[in-house]
This record gives C-alpha cells, structure tokens and sequence, in this order.
C-alpha cells in the first residue's frame, strides 16, 4: 500500500495532513445527524451494561422488585458492596468477594513480573542471538498459540504433579517439607507464565528487532556481552512495550477462569471463580444488588488498568493481535 | 561467542557456568557456542517441546485409550470418536458452535468494520467513542455473561421493562427459551468482542493512502460505496487477521457461557470446551474427553492451516 504514495505527497506534505473524506460539513448537515446519532445509538448500546451494573448495586432489594433496572436508584445504599465484599457466601465460606481479589493478587503479582522476564529475555534472544533452531522454536511457540486449551489442560496438571515430586525429592533430601506445585499458587504461575509466552515473546522480539542494530554492534565492539547488553542497553531503551506487556498480562491473567478453576484448589480460587461461584450458586435467595456489586468489583482493575492506559491499551491489543 | 565449555556430562549440567570453566577448549562445540542465549531461552524451549508439542501429542495419543478415571494405555481405537458422535450432547454442543461462531463472525466482522468506518469520518470525540466501544473488551468474560444474565432476565430485565411501558405480552427471554439460548449468549458476545475487531479495522483504514480517497472523490464515487468497493479489499490483511482471531476465540468459548447459562436450559448452550472439562474433571471420563479436545484441536487446524499458507505460503514463493 505505501508504494502507491504519489509524488504529489511527497512534493507537498501539506496535502497529507489535511481533512480526509468529504469537505467540510455544517454541523447540523442531514448526513451529519445520521452518523452521530447512530454513533450514539451504538454507544448507548455498549455503555448500558456498565450503567446497569452500577444502578443496580446501589439499589435495596425492595426496589430492584419494584422499579425496573434502567432507572437510577431512589435511595442509594452502599450495603450491597459492603456485602458482596465482606459477607457474600460461597459453599462454607462467607468471607465474601476480599479473599478471592486477595487470592487474585496474589496470583497475578509473581506471573506478570515472571511471564514477562521470561518473554523479554527470550524476545531478545530470539531478535539477537539466534542459534541453530531458534526460529523453529518460535515457530511453534506461534503455533502453539492457536492450540485450544483443552487440549493441554489435563497433561499439565501430570507435568505439574511430577515436577512437585521432582522437586519434593531434593527438598526432602535436604531436609524441608514435601513440594506441592499442582493445586498450588506456584502452579498457576507456571501456567499463566507458559500460556502468557507466545504473545509477549511475540511482542518483545519484535519491539527488540525494530531497535537499530548498530546499538547492538557497538556494544558487543566495547565488549558488552549478552546480559550487559540486555539490562544496560535493551531494557531501558523498552520502558514502553514493558508497559504494554503489563497491562495485557494484568487484564489477562485477572480475568482468567479456567485456569483458576483448574489449577487451584477452593481456598485460593482467584477472583472471578468466586464471582461466579457467588452469583451462580443455587442456595438462597438471589441478591442481584449484591451479585452486581461483586461482578463490579471483580471489573474494577481490569477497568482501571484500561481507562488509565489508554492509547497503550490499543496498542498492547493491536500488537498482540495484528501479528498473532 | 567466546565463551566455550568442556563437552563433559557434568559441564552440561551447570551450563550456565560454562564461561568460567578453567580448562581451555581447544576445540569449541558448536552446542556450546552462543550459550548464555540457549541458557535464556530454555524456558522458552522447554514450553514448546513440553507443553505445545509434548502435552498436545499425549491428549491424541490417549483419545485411542480407554482412560477413565486415570490415564491409562489400553488401545480401543477409534472407540472413543464413534461414542463421541453417538452422544447427543456432543453433536449439539458442535451444531451450537457452528450457528454461534458463523453468526458471531458476521455480525463481528459487519459491526466492527461498521464502527470503524463510522469513527473513521473525521467525528469530533472520536476518542470518548471509541473508549466507550473498546471497553467491554477490558472485562471477562465471566462479568460479560454475569451482566448479561441479569439484563436479560425475565422477571427483572428488559422483558419486565419493555411491559411496564405498556406492551404486556412482550416477551423476550432469550436466556430460558431453548431455541434462543445462543442468541442471548450472542448478544454479549459481541458487546465484549466487537471492540477489539474495530480498533483493528480502524488501524486498516487509518492505513490506507489519501489518494485514494482523492482518486475515489474525483470519480464521485459516494462515501458508502468508496468504503465497501475500495476500502475492504484494501484492508484484505487485517480482516483476515481479524476473522482468524475470531474464529480462535469462538472455538475456545467457555467462561461466557459457564457464567451465562451453564450450557441450559437443558443442552441448549453446550459447546464443546464444556463437554470436554465435564468429561475430563468431572465424569471421570478421561479418554472421552481426550477425544473431544482432540476434535477441536483438529477443528483449529482446519480454520488455521488454510490461513497459514494464504498469508506465508503465498509470500515465500511471491
């Protein structure tokens, strides 16, 4: 598509910069109205369920029978997130929804900084310091990105189960307790840290190849070697696309169910395993207030980190995407 | 690299410490030329050959056992596939991925590239609009469906308001009526997914050279038409990108329907990702559910190896 740009363009910059489609409107022009109503219509559309989420947390449970969920709250009440928060049942435990964002915490902290050393060394390696199989390697690593979860769910759970036996065997050797990684934090964190790979490797090989070479060159001729030339050289240079890798491995791994429902076990199911335990469960009478304050909640990072971010957002989607 | 080891058993064993090894090599081994970037990307290799390749070939391999409770290798052949397709579940569970994933392509690919193009008409707060359309994206899709039960129940939801305005006998219950289950599943589908298809068809367009909006102006050709006659075959890459991101996710849908319907009323919102973990995790059915990942597994590399050759295939020899 670029080598269709005219000699015109070049000539005159200008011309390249200015208004694209039709010339000017008025504002109030028929085609005008068209578009943005129809741009609003669409927006209403999509804002609605976040609109709705809020009223209806707010609510009393005597009004939410009453009223319908569109309409603001008469009577705003707090309780229901103070509830859904703290006192909100799943099976035995009523602790509400603050053990599974602590569980969640936990979880996402040690796989978004392991996920993403992991990926960014063997972005860079991959960009830099190719050996024999190293393209192959990604190659499937690509692939393997496509492969439907399912397929490698239950063989992991083996992997998992042996590689605590094998590290059970020298810790018992030493003299410390029995190792568990399945059903363990240290389990999912592999696992969000395997599943994590394709993408953000994909992501930091890319980033790292577009840097100019010659920096690269000029380090190895002063001497630096392949460590040196990463945290000296590299790193700083890609603030940006650690940042973009954040925010996709934060929304990500926050958002994970299956994994969560898979690779714990009930005391540290992460966040959105409790939700829907909570909301879905069967017992009791059905508190949409507090089930809406719990869904909400569980929104609440993955809605900051997008609103904060930004343009950054966009382009950790993109950059994932495009390629992928 | 100079860094070089000695070819003993033990010296693999502590690769990383290969530079310091006192005994000069005399001659370098190619395995341990370059070695702190092997070093690196072990983890890298170990997931590919272990997980992708390694746990992949397994769940095949034991689709032709009769595992149950736990792995076990005594070959039945293709028993596991013929009891597959011999149970009602499973085949609904494929004709409901194939009717949601056809209409979550379309209406995916129309309203995105719809969206986009609307965004792409030089609108005043472009930005709050596309913040607005990009949102859900941000979510779950365990809050996706969550929201959605509760707009589309019955007794509460959109049913309940539309009849209080006065139309008693409206009724719209997607969620418990059998026959809709998909579209109500559809709904918040693409209110979570469109978002992502539109920010790359807004980057396709963007992409696209003024002149040939000039070129398309000075013929007189109209906005709409420019857009669908000119523009799409343009932008061919990114909605091939876009249509093999789709069809990745639709094949692995899972949490939105769990949190939604549960796969109800009935089998009315199975898919397959949900036969298989009930197979797998809860009926004690191992191979079965070996079998039916392995079919959409298969049913993956049908969408994708087509993609794979028009985009490199076509390249390399072009």
């Amino acid at each position: 598509m670029a080598d269709i740009a005219s000699p015109a363009l070049a000539r005159n910059p200008a011309i390249a910069k200015g208004p694209r489609g039709q010339k000017p409107r008025k504002t109030f022009a028929p085609a005008n109205i068209m578009l943005y109503g129809t741009l609003i219509i669409v927006a209403m559309y999509y804002a609605l369920p976040l609109y709705v989420m809020i009223v209806t947390s707010l609510k009393g449970m005597p009004e939410i029978r009453m009223g319908n969920v569109f309409a603001p709250p008469l009577e705003i009440t707090f309780e229901p997130w103070v509830k859904a928060w703290s006192t909100a049942c799943t099976g035995i435990n009523c602790d509400g929804l603050s053990r599974g964002f602590w569980n969640s915490v936990w979880i996402l902290v040690p796989s978004v900084i392991i996920s993403i050393s992991i990926a960014s060394v063997s972005g860079y390696a991959l960009s830099y310091w190719k050996f024999k199989g190293s393209e192959l390697f990604f190659g499937i690593l690509m692939i393997g990105a496509f492969i439907p979860y399912q397929v490698m769910l239950y063989p992991i759970v083996l992997v998992l189960k042996n590689l605590g036996d094998f590290l059970s065997y020298f810790s018992l050797a030493l003299g410390f307790d029995k190792i568990q990684v399945y059903g363990t934090l240290s389990g999912l964190v592999i696992v969000h840290t395997i599943f994590g790979m394709p993408i953000l490797t994909l992501l930091f090989r890319n980033y790292f190849a577009a840097l100019p070479e010659e920096l690269f060159k000029a380090a190895r001729v002063d001497g630096a070697k392949f460590w040196g030339i990463f945290f000296k050289i590299m790193m700083p240079m890609s603030l940006p696309i650690f940042v973009v890798a954040m925010i996709l491995q934060v929304t990500g791994i926050w958002n994970d169910f299956l994994f969560g429902v898979i690779y714990t076990k009930p005391d540290i199911y992460p966040m959105t395993v409790q939700l829907n335990n909570i909301v879905n469960s069967v017992q009791g009478v059905k508190e949409y207030n507090v089930n809406m304050a719990a869904t909400l909640l569980t929104g609440l990072v993955p809605l900051f980190v997008y609103f904060v971010s930004g343009k950054l957002f966009v382009r950790g989607i993109a950059a994932g995407a495009v390629k992928g | 690299m100079a860094e070089t080891g000695i070819p003993t058993r033990a010296s693999a064993q502590v690769a990383p410490l290969a530079p310091f090894a006192a005994t000069p090599a005399k001659r370098p081994l190619r395995l341990f030329r370059n070695m702190n970037s092997k070093v690196a990307s072990l983890p890298m290799i170990a997931t590919v050959l272990i997980i992708f390749v390694g746990c992949s070939l397994w769940t095949v391999f034991y689709s032709f056992t009769d595992s149950k409770l736990l792995p076990r290798l005594n070959f039945v052949g293709l028993d596991q596939y013929t009891r597959l397709w011999g149970t009602p579940r499973w085949v609904v569970s494929i004709s409901n991925l194939a009717i949601f994933g056809v209409c979550s392509m379309v209406f995916s690919l129309v309203i995105g590239f719809t969206l986009a193009a609307l965004l792409d008409r030089k609108i005043r707060f472009e930005n709050t609009f596309r913040t607005i359309f990009l949102y859900p994206f941000a979510l779950s899709f365990i809050v996706t469906g969550l929201v959605w039960q509760w707009i589309l129940n019955p007794t509460y939801g959109v049913q309940k308001v539309v009849r209080d305005m006065g139309w008693e006998t409206f009724t719209f219950d997607p969620l418990y009526t059998e026959s809709l289950v998909l579209y109500g599943i559809l709904i918040a589908a693409l209110w979570q997914g469109t978002g992502l298809v539109m920010c790359l068809m807004l980057a396709g367009i963007r992409g696209i050279d003024e002149d040939i909006w000039k070129a398309s102006r000075v013929e007189g050709i109209p906005t709409w038409k420019t857009y669908v006659v000119i523009i799409i075959p343009m932008i061919r890459p990114v909605i091939v990108t876009a249509v093999v991101i789709i069809a990745s996710g639709i094949v692995k849908v899972y949490d939105l329907v769990v949190a939604q319907t549960s796969g109800g009323p009935g089998v009315a919102s199975q898919m397959p990702a949900l036969y298989v973990m009930d197979k797998m995790f809860k009926d004690q059915n191992l191979a079965q559910g070996f079998a039916a990942s392995t079919m959409m597994l298969l049913t993956v590399a049908i969408i994708l190896i087509p993609w794979a050759y028009i985009e490199f295939g076509g390249k390399k020899r072009g």
